[in-house]
């Protein structure tokens, strides 16, 4: 009983100290118990040999200028053995991590298969069902899910800590991911592909839910009962803000406060004034009028966006003074 | 013994004989004023990206000038500080002199490489008139096919100095070959010039490679033509690909020669032969041949196929091997000898600590299922920062110190260095050691910005930063000190065994006024 006591509070405190997120899957323990295993290897070897060096510089540092030191060529028995006891332990680590990794790479027939897109700099999720989302996606737990990633632009790479996995997400062709959520709760989604600028805001959440959540969150439409300037603040929040800010100040696009109704300048020296057709055309044709003093950097919209989160969008733009 | 009077540095005078000397001697100092710069220009910007990063959100620059110098601070340290830092600065000094040579075999092409560098490094200046670049020292493609700056710049600049990169090589190879003295056999080199020959290989056969590759990305940026732009039909991975068959090579490219160093160091200060001395010799060219197969483990997430990264992994792991090995015959060389901690010796051992660190954490990051975690984390830079600088730089600084007396004819406040070191040392861990948790924690790398949960850990690494750019102060003031106020140097101020201690401090203009001849092993402390 005490033993007991006792093993569990050393793992307690092993397992906080290795500083790794939250366990949320059977190969997140996996990956973590050989985490466990390297840690521990490379910290034995590190005494030994930081240690002997320490050993060694005190115990034989220099009396007098005369001192004698023995002539030491070699010992082929030493040498054989410190070569062949780290190939032993790193083969172990070799086939270690390829079993674990092995396991990362499971895709099971049944899975749940995810669509998720990245682009600069927000991630898209699309479900069989027709269900899309930006910026965060329920799984229901317990169940294997496959994500399917394909990029719009540049390299992305789609990490999810919480499980241990990661995969670059590459252009014009498909990568996948594969896991099995056992613990409900939110998950930080990064991207780890150097994109651009607003990299490190190219974030995610990942909803682990019950299966009747899950179900729930499928069927529900998310801007039921909300007004039109929310209904385009939610997408502005999804999509835009990487870019573009509500006050007037820049960002990678100019802020939106104020654009409504004012002159705008354009690259080619033309100009107009910011209407709803405007906005309009800046969202789905962002090529054709490329405001001046900005990079011509606004991706295009045309086909990600239903009619009503257009307006939704354009009622918000307007309601930013 | 030389008069003191005559030596290589009184041999002509003005600028003008320098700028067109075809004194390895001269070539070699030409180097190290010129990577001593860059190297101080390197060290800005990362105290500039430390400092944006002391919190979450705009520190002191936004997102795109933290990118820019993100690059900078990247490209310049691998491909002006690093790479040349040790062969074309120490190992031209160091070299001829080592096996009894009165020069590198082609000294034109010697002076030719350092033109190359600056014209290179000129290059990649100029794209900061364009706005510079944002892509990371890597230019992974498409995004650096598409980035709206100075990127074709920087990446022709890169192209330029692979060329300083390759005719060092060349001119190295050749002079081991040919010019070693009476009585220097392979096997009575020291080691240095192992490390520096093993080096010299992967310099030729490796660096045409990103050569091409760079090339072929300014083609694609300035014509159009479709090799990894998926938008014209290429392929994006292959440039990785491409780029990691030379990169991961040029780890050793930067590591081999600075293992030479220790191998020096080690010996000279604890008066013993080396232990095992044709281990670490033909470690060096193991490491250097198993190199050239193992670039894929940057690549375990790239998408390449499940059984390409497993292989890659299990060749990785045999690169440990050697490595370890070197590192057990530096141990046991100190066994039984009559150890000094002048700061030459401080950076040898703290290379063997930081090293040793940075090693066993390249084997975890080998471990292929555990590498998904790890990768593209501050797991990966802690790591290589470990490799690069607590290995090569420690290297360097070490050498610049052993052989300051040589070069110059001057000693330098011993007192000073070592309270440099200290801070270069304790600075180095406390910076980087909190970034192998951070990345364990799961915070990528290339990010301007961070969640929360970061800050703690983020503002202590950035506090050693700071700590690592006072040390480098210091160390600046020694060798201008050393430089102005030294007081002379004895032809071999630390008692070591090989060939240039045998000759004037500085060395005459021909080296060696009479050709040496060689009777035994370079480490003979009996
Ligand atoms: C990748 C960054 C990026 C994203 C994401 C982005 N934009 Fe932009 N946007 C820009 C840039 C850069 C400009 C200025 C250049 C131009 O006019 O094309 C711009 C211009 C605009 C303009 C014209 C502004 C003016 O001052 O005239 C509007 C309107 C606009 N964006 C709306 C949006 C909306 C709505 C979204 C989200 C659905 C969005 N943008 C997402 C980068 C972005
Ligand atoms: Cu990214
Ligand atoms: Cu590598």
């Amino acid at each position: 009983m005490f033993g007991l006591i006792i093993s569990l509070l050393v793992g307690k405190t092993i397992k906080a100290s290795t500083f790794m997120p939250v366990q949320g899957s059977q190969v997140a323990a996996q990956v973590d118990s050989l985490y466990m295993f390297l840690l521990v290897t490379s910290a034995i070897f590190c005494v030994l040999v930081i240690g002997g060096l320490i050993y060694f510089v005190l115990k034989y540092r220099r009396k007098s200028d005369d001192d004698k030191t023995a002539y030491i060529s070699h010992n082929n028995f030493l040498e054989f053995l410190w070569s062949f006891i780290p190939f032993v332990l790193f083969m172990i680590m070799f086939g270690w991590g390829w079993h674990v990794f092995h396991q990362m790479r499971d895709f099971s027939k049944d899975s749940l298969e995810v669509h998720a897109v990245g682009q600069k700099w927000f991630w898209d999720f699309k479900y069989k069902s027709g269900k899309s989302s930006a910026g965060e996606f329920y799984v229901p737990v317990n169940t294997p899910i496959k994500l399917i990633m394909t990029s719009k632009d540049v390299l992305h790479s789609f990490f999810l800590p919480g499980m241990r996995i990661k995969q670059d997400v590459i252009p014009g062709r498909y990568t996948a991911l594969a896991f099995t959520p056992n613990k409900e709760g939110t998950y930080q989604v990064f991207c780890t592909e150097y994109c651009g600028d607003q990299h490190s805001s190219m974030l995610a959440k990942m909803k682990v839910v019950s299966q009747e959540e899950y179900e729930q969150w499928l069927q529900e439409d998310a801007s039921a009962g909300l007004s039109l300037v929310e209904v385009g603040q939610k997408v502005y929040e999804q999509k835009c803000a990487v870019c573009h800010n509500t006050n007037a100040e820049r960002k990678v696009g100019p802020g939106f406060a104020g654009l409504y109704n004012s002159e705008r300048q354009f690259a080619d020296g033309s100009s107009a004034v910011a209407d709803e057709n405007y906005i309009r055309e800046s969202i789905l044709v962002p090529g054709a009028k490329v405001v001046n003093g900005y990079p011509p950097a606004m991706p295009s919209f045309q086909g990600q966006l239903s009619e009503d989160e257009l307006s939704g969008l354009i009622e918000f733009i307007k309601s930013l003074k | 013994m030389a008069s003191s009077t005559h030596n290589y540095l009184n041999h002509e005078k003005g600028l003008w004989s320098w700028l067109t000397t075809l004194d390895h001697k001269r070539i070699g100092i030409m180097y190290m004023i010129t990577v001593l710069l860059f190297f101080a220009i390197g060290g800005t910007f990362a105290m500039l990206l430390r400092t944006e990063l002391i919190a979450p959100g705009e520190t002191i620059f936004g997102a795109q000038l933290y990118n820019q110098a993100m690059t900078f601070h990247g490209a310049i340290m691998v491909f002006m500080v690093i790479i040349p830092g040790i062969p074309a600065f120490i190992g031209n000094f160091i070299l001829p002199l080592h096996i009894g040579a009165k020069d590198v075999a082609f000294p034109r092409l010697n002076l030719l490489s350092w033109y190359c560098l600056i014209v290179g490094a000129a290059i990649t200046f100029v794209s900061l008139i364009y706005h510079g670049s944002d892509t990371g020292w890597t230019f992974y493609t498409p995004y650096s096919i598409e980035t709206d700056n100075g990127t074709t710049w920087v990446v022709l600049g890169a192209f330029v100095m692979g060329f300083s990169s390759i005719l060092t090589g060349v001119n190295f190879v050749t002079t081991v070959h040919k010019l070693r003295c009476k009585g220097m056999t392979f096997f009575r080199m020291p080691l240095m010039v192992w490390g520096l020959y093993s080096t010299a290989i992967l310099q030729i056969l490796a660096t045409p490679v990103l050569g091409i590759t760079l090339l072929l990305l300014a083609a694609e940026r300035i014509l159009g033509v479709g090799i990894f732009d998926p938008k014209l039909g290429g392929d994006p991975v292959l440039f990785q690909h491409f780029f990691w068959f030379y990169s991961h090579p040029a780890v050793y490219i930067m590591i081999l020669p600075a293992m030479g160093i220790i191998s020096e160091l080690i010996t000279a200060f604890s008066r013993k032969t080396i232990f095992g001395y044709r281990a670490i010799a033909f470690s060096s060219i193991g490491i250097a041949a198993v190199s050239f197969f193992v670039w894929g483990h940057h690549m375990f997430v790239s998408g390449q196929s499940e059984l390409a990264g497993v292989i890659f992994s299990l060749l990785t792991m045999l690169v440990g091997v050697p490595t370890a090995i070197k590192t057990f015959n530096w141990v046991a060389t100190l066994y039984k000898g009559s150890v000094q901690f002048q700061s030459p010796m401080l950076y040898a051992l703290g290379f063997l600590f930081l090293f040793t660190i940075g090693g066993v954490t390249g084997i975890m990051l080998a471990t292929i299922g555990m590498d998904v975690h790890f990768h593209d984390t501050y797991f990966v830079v802690a790591h290589f920062h470990y490799v690069m600088v607590g290995g090569t730089l420690m290297a360097i600084m070490g050498g610049i110190y052993y052989w300051f007396p040589k070069m110059f004819g001057k000693m330098y406040n011993e007192l000073a260095a070592q309270l440099s070191f200290l801070f270069i040392f304790i600075g180095f861990n406390v910076t980087f050691f909190p970034q192998f948790v951070l990345g364990a924690m799961g915070m990528p790398r290339r990010y301007f910005d961070y969640l929360p949960i970061y800050e703690p850990l983020n503002k202590i690494s950035t506090f050693g930063a700071y700590m690592i750019g006072f040390g480098f102060l210091i160390g600046l003031y020694v060798i201008i000190d050393g430089l102005l106020k030294g007081p002379k140097a004895s032809d071999n101020p630390w008692g070591a065994k090989t060939l240039e201690w045998q000759t004037a401090s500085p060395p005459p203009h021909e080296n060696f006024l009479t050709e040496p001849e060689v009777t035994a092993g370079p480490y003979e402390y009996r």
